[in-house]
């Protein structure tokens, strides 16, 4: 071992692995928004921005207060997370109803696809009118709004999850001599899982979005109506207020869907 | 319950797989299946379970199963084939959980096969926490759980280092000397063939038809590594398939 001539010039070898791997740094999205808020804070009170093109966040933040200490905070957000909660539930729950039938069964997968394909396009906001015929111009509406929304988007991620779980389980469970019922229950459901939850993340964010178009179908109190009010007043800080509070609903269902995923999904590699 | 293949054939489309594939498959014995790649061997195995129905000939069950065979034919499969988000018990109850059998039985079967298969701590740890040959075991304890009349092995150590392979493969021995199980056994290594197999069905190259029969007559647990007798056989075996191997490599070529 001993032949290396050890008088020539040396230095340890480089490192150049590492990367690649995302690792949890909270801190950094939160610093993110510290710096872009404060960058535009300056920038109002400096004056480069123009309070015509951005209201100066600490008012922002003060007519946020004023909001919560006159109680009206609740009053609109308790609403929309209702319609929220209600529409969303049954239009992901029908969704992932549809995509797992898609998933297994040629016939309705060969009827349903083309339709899915053509309903998923269309801008929820364009058949308003229609829902209001419907469904009459109350909170059914607009439960059938975001329901409507979120149903294609979370169908078109179920079947897709269903088509990648490995068929050599579902094989496997078969040469066991599983029920069908059994197969679909304890391989094909866990199998989909991760597509479905990372589809979920995406109705859900629509569900939002189309919560502003629900409360266009008059509604008194709730985040959307609450912005649509301030949008046509030209009162910059109560639109920011609200559309603030639906970043925050967004982070916040990002983060319990998080939450579930780590739950569900421990046994992935 | 012995098992008989009838002048067995299957096409995929045009493509003949294997043609006139005539076997018996006698209770207690381990019969291997070696052939060059892709001359229809995991297909003759899908056949014999009945994943798959062959084009022509038929596959016959003489006698009955053992009463307590949950499920007679089982296979283990090359990839393991264990469900990720169950653990190794979680997985062996798995294939017990649709035969209505009182929990306590299951807990006793499980408890039994994973003592078997030398895994009785690794009962809670999931797959991704095993090695290659413990995710084997698991999948031999599950095979095993259901008290099979036949098992059905795709090359279950092809995907193990060579060491965990000889580990296994006393594991197996073992297995089988304690307690005799039917198995039809499909493997690439001539190794592996002369150190399990009872007799060894060597198939031609695309369509598969049956070259030779090899009896090994040495009983299973005295075949030791590198006993010159199963070197003799194994040569043997070699040289019926180096010319096959060769010309099914030139084939897959010129696809
Ligand atoms: N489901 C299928 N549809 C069409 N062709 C298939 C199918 N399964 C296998 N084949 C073809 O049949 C032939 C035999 O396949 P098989 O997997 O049985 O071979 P094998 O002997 O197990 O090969 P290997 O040694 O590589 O495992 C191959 O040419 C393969 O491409
Ligand atoms: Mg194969």
């Amino acid at each position: 071992m001993s032949e290396i001539d050890t008088t020539s010039a040396s230095k340890t070898v480089e490192f150049r692995g590492g990367g690649f791997a995302p690792q949890s740094r909270k801190w950094v999205g939160v610093a993110v928004f510290i710096v872009l808020i404060g960058f535009v804070e300056l920038g109002t009170r400096v004056g480069f921005i123009t309070n015509l093109t951005l209201p100066i966040p600490s008012d922002v933040f003060a007519t946020f207060v004023d909001l919560w200490q006159s109680g009206l905070l609740w009053k609109h957000l308790v609403p929309s997370i209702m319609r929220l909660i209600v529409g969303a539930t049954i239009g992901v729950s029908l969704g992932i109803g549809v995509g797992i039938l898609i998933g297994l069964f040629s016939l309705i997968r060969a009827g349903l696809i083309p339709l899915v394909a053509a309903i998923f396009p269309i801008p929820k906001i364009a058949l308003l009118p229609l829902f209001v015929i419907w469904f009459g111009i109350d909170e059914t509406s607009k439960y059938a709004l975001i329901a409507f929304g979120t149903f294609t988007p979370t169908v078109v991620a179920t079947y897709g999850a269903v088509d990648n779980v490995d068929r050599s389980l579902i094989r496997m469970g078969q040469s066991f001599s599983l029920s069908w019922l059994s197969i679909v229950r304890k391989i094909v459901l866990p199998g989909a899982m991760p597509g479905i939850l990372s589809g979920l993340r995406i109705s859900l964010a629509i569900a939002i979005i189309l919560l502003v178009a629900a409360e266009m179908l008059g509604a008194e109190y709730g985040i959307g109506a609450y912005i649509l009010e301030a949008g046509s007043l030209y009162d910059l800080e109560r639109l920011f207020v609200g559309v603030a509070i639906l970043s925050i609903l967004g982070v916040l269902v990002s983060l319990v869907i998080g939450m579930i995923e780590k739950q569900l999904l421990s046994w992935r590699v | 319950m012995d098992l008989r293949l009838e002048s067995v054939g299957h096409h995929y489309g045009d493509m003949e797989v294997l043609s006139d594939i005539n076997l018996d498959i006698p209770t207690g014995k381990i019969v291997c299946i070696v052939g060059p790649s892709g001359c229809g061997k995991s297909t003759l195995l899908r056949l014999v379970g009945g994943l798959e129905l062959p084009t022509t000939g038929r596959i016959l069950q003489i006698g009955t199963p053992p009463a307590d065979s949950i499920n007679p034919l089982t296979y283990v499969f090359q990839d393991f084939a264990l469900l990720p988000w169950r653990s190794a018990e979680g997985n062996i109850s798995l294939v017990l959980e649709d035969h209505k059998l009182p929990s306590s039985r299951v807990t006793e079967i499980i408890a039994d096969v994973l003592a078997r298969t030398k895994l009785t701590e690794f009962a809670k740890a999931y797959p991704k926490q095993l090695s290659g040959g413990m995710k084997q075991r698991v999948a031999i304890a599950r095979a095993l759980a259901v008290n099979p009349a036949i098992l059905l092995m795709d090359e279950p150590l092809s995907a193990l280092d060579s060491q965990t392979r000889e580990l296994l493969m006393d594991d197996l021995v073992s297995l089988w000397t304690r307690e005799p199980f039917t198995s039809v056994y499909v493997t690439h290594n001539l190794n592996e063939a002369v150190r399990l197999g009872h007799s060894i069905v060597v198939l031609s190259r695309r369509p598969g038809r049956i070259r030779e029969i090899v009896d090994v007559a040495i009983p299973l647990g005295d075949r030791e590594l590198g006993d010159p007798e199963l070197e003799r056989q194994q040569k043997h075996l070699w040289n019926l398939m180096r010319d096959e191997a060769l010309a099914a490599d030139k084939e897959l070529l010129h696809v």
